[in-house]
């Protein structure tokens, strides 16, 4: 009868391992191989660097709009770099540290921006899902994944990412809450880049911190420093582990920062001040992480200006295979492709009317 | 053989793909171990248990979004949202993803799910329970769209809906649940995505309908038949994406007339693309203008009054009569 108290079985934690001035909790940090720390730095590097080849590429209109990550490298990897590669991950769209990890290429991603569909093919060696733009949609289908994993008896799991903004859609509260009921072997990324375009993470939401949202569905949910890759290893490990063991989802919230645009369509500009930007400088993911490794006498200033110029080369040949494909490529009749597995009669007569119109404006350009 | 009704023949489908397939997964409200409100899924729960019969939460995005993962992952779900007017609140997953998941994967994917969905009118329901909003989902290249309009050729439909390796909506006419029953073989039968059937043949008109609508369309070239000596020539559409226009244009061409029956709203709806086919591939054949019997443009009103907007045999009748005078 009285007024009591319910104590939920869950609080919120908040991690951090190693800090901006690379000094590291030696009790918390994951143990990992040197040539996985070194690896995970190349990652960074490659997406950092990518990120600015991307830039500039759009910027003279030899690609569309893409959607930077710059800042956000130490979230996507700590997260992917325990993952198996019969695990599996439905991104977002702004996850190329994560997709490159796993396997896809620098290519696919110049054609995708470059405007061709082809860019979006995955390669059968990845168990991952295609970019998906829709806000938060995509986490349903790690959902539904993972219920199948489970149904077949296996211990793989499904890493699904999305921002602060998806925590504000219909469809990250059902897939939460589908996974809470039939505890899905689901981890649940949120890269709280502290943006939705221009709404800031306190428009989002009045919660202290998105992660909590976990609690309401009945699984743990913690926050890491996000630029922070041990802290994000260590926190995504342990989901991961918990998950194979048939222990339910976990939702890890990375609190990071969107250090550049939105899209290349936006103007940042018009709504934050660059004082808001600048003490994330200080807190860069990548910086920090050199100095841990060369603290650790992993990595030598030689050595990272060597894997520049490793990676420079890297990029560059990408680009110039995907602009040289890109001339190859473009025959409109694509289009009808991979719609249904069989092209209906409706169809065929669609592309067969493209056919012959492509052939008149082929007649008439040569007869001037 | 047994007589069935179309619960019955559409429970049959599920049943037996599920002993067939292990891939095959039913999940959606009450499916469980109520049956389903409409008790379309009576008995799977206690053959094939929770985990492929799953009682889901109340959320019909959350629904048809979990199916295009476990499609994604290879399996067969079967999702049931309890009623059509419901499935809006899915309509961003089945537009944005299983429609196009095959293309944007480049053919690495694909979503082979069902949604089934009871539609129309006639039920005496209340509101959001009595459209017919098929159009929505022909609209949408990369999903297919089928409505059965009888018992046996239910059963056959979804049995090859379920086996189809692309995403199909699957409307079933509610008020033909339990109106007729009809000889349904125990052995499997299936029936192609994408084709039409001629029910009836006839020389004189051409009569193209569709779920609920097609008892009455029968009965109105019955009575034609019988009453002015008219033979006309009924087409079940079964698919209305992909349409199959094959069919009624070599009808339609033979008979020269054609009247279109369907209870959702008339503008932009089935009749609007099958009309527009007439007219680009059968305009010189025509001997009169082409005569739609529909629903009108607005919400379906509650029911006192939806015996007036649903059309009928003396309306079918009367737009028939109309173009065999001209």
């Amino acid at each position: 009868m009285p007024r009591t108290r319910i104590d939920l079985p869950y609080h919120v934690e908040r991690l951090s391992i190693l800090d901006e001035t690379g000094k590291v909790d030696t009790e918390l940090a994951p143990e990992l191989p040197d040539e996985m720390l070194l690896k995970i730095h190349r990652y960074m590097l490659l997406t950092r660097r990518f990120d600015e080849r991307l830039l500039a590429l759009q910027r003279q209109g030899r690609i569309g709009t893409f959607a930077p990550v710059t800042g956000q490298e130490a979230a996507q990897l700590g997260t992917v770099a325990p993952l198996r590669a019969s695990d599996w991950m439905a991104p977002a769209f702004r996850e190329a540290a994560a997709e490159l990890w796993r396997g896809r290429s620098l290519e696919s991603f110049i054609l995708y921006y470059g405007g061709f569909d082809e860019g979006g093919k995955l390669e059968e060696s990845r168990n991952d899902l295609p970019i998906s733009v829709p806000v938060g949609s995509q986490t349903l289908h790690a959902v539904g994944i993972s219920y199948g994993i489970k149904y077949r008896g296996k211990d793989d799991v499904v890493v699904t990412f999305f921002g602060d903004g998806a925590t504000s859609e219909g469809d990250f509260h059902e897939a939460m809450n589908f996974a809470g009921v039939y505890q899905t072997p689901t981890i649940f990324v949120c890269q709280n880049n502290q943006w939705a375009i221009s709404v800031p993470r306190s428009r989002q939401s009045r919660s202290q911190t998105l992660a909590q949202k976990a609690l309401a569905y009945g699984f743990p949910g913690i926050q890491v420093d996000g630029n922070d890759v041990l802290a994000v290893y260590a926190a995504a490990s342990e989901a991961i582990e918990r998950a194979r063991k048939g222990q339910g989802p976990t939702m890890i919230e990375c609190e990071t920062y969107r250090m550049l645009m939105h899209t290349t369509a936006d103007d940042p500009k018009r709504y934050r001040l660059e004082e808001d930007v600048e003490p994330w400088k200080a807190r860069d993911p990548i910086l920090r992480f050199q100095k841990y490794l060369a603290s650790r006498g992993l990595l030598t200033e030689e050595e990272v200006q060597g894997l520049e110029e490793e990676i420079k080369t890297e990029i560059r040949d990408a680009v110039s295979r995907a602009e040289a494909l890109m001339e190859t490529l473009g025959d409109p009749l694509d289009m009808f492709e991979h719609t249904l597995e069989e092209m209906p009669d409706t169809l065929k007569e669609q592309r067969e009317e493209l056919i012959q119109e492509l052939e008149a404006v082929g007649k008439e350009a040569s007869h001037g | 053989m047994a007589k069935m009704t179309m619960v019955q023949s559409i429970n049959l489908a599920l049943k037996q793909e599920m002993e067939g397939d292990d891939r095959v997964i039913v999940l959606g409200e009450d499916v469980g171990k109520d049956g389903g409100v409409f008790r379309l899924t009576e008995g799977l729960f206690d053959l094939f248990g929770g985990e492929r019969v799953v009682d889901t939460p109340l959320a019909e995005s959350g629904i048809v979004g979990m199916s295009i993962g476990m499609a994604l992952y290879g399996l067969r779900p079967v999702c049931e949202i309890q009623f059509s007017g419901f499935t809006y609140q899915a309509f961003h997953q089945l537009e944005s993803h299983a429609a196009r998941l095959r293309r944007r994967s480049r053919g690495r994917f694909s979503v082979p799910m069902v949604m089934r969905a009871p539609y129309g009118a006639g039920v005496r329901a209340l509101e959001h329970h009595s459209e017919s909003r098929e159009a929505y989902w022909a609209h949408t290249p990369g999903l297919k769209m089928v409505i059965p309009s009888g018992p046996r050729i239910a059963r056959a439909l979804l049995v090859s809906a379920i086996r189809d390796p692309d995403p199909v909506v699957f409307y079933e006419p509610k008020a033909l649940y339990r109106a007729f029953r009809e000889e349904v073989p125990e052995e499997e039968e299936t029936f192609p995505l994408g084709k039409s059937r001629m029910v009836r043949e006839g020389a004189d008109l051409t009569m193209i309908s569709f779920g609920a609508m097609l008892p009455p369309t029968l009965e109105a070239a019955e009575q034609l038949k019988t009453q002015d000596g008219v033979n006309a020539e009924v087409i079940d559409l079964l698919s209305i994406s992909p349409l199959d226009d094959a069919l009624f244009t070599e009808s339609v061409r033979k008979t020269g007339r054609a009247v279109i029956v369907h209870e959702a709203p008339r503008s932009f709806g089935a009749g609007a693309e099958i009309l527009s086919r007439i007219l680009e591939k059968s305009f010189f054949y025509l001997e009169a203008p082409v005569a739609r019997v529909t629903g009108f443009d607005v919400v379906v009103p509650l029911f006192a009054r939806e015996t007036a907007y649903l059309p009928d045999v003396p309306r079918i009748l009367r737009a028939a009569r109309g173009i065999l005078k001209t």
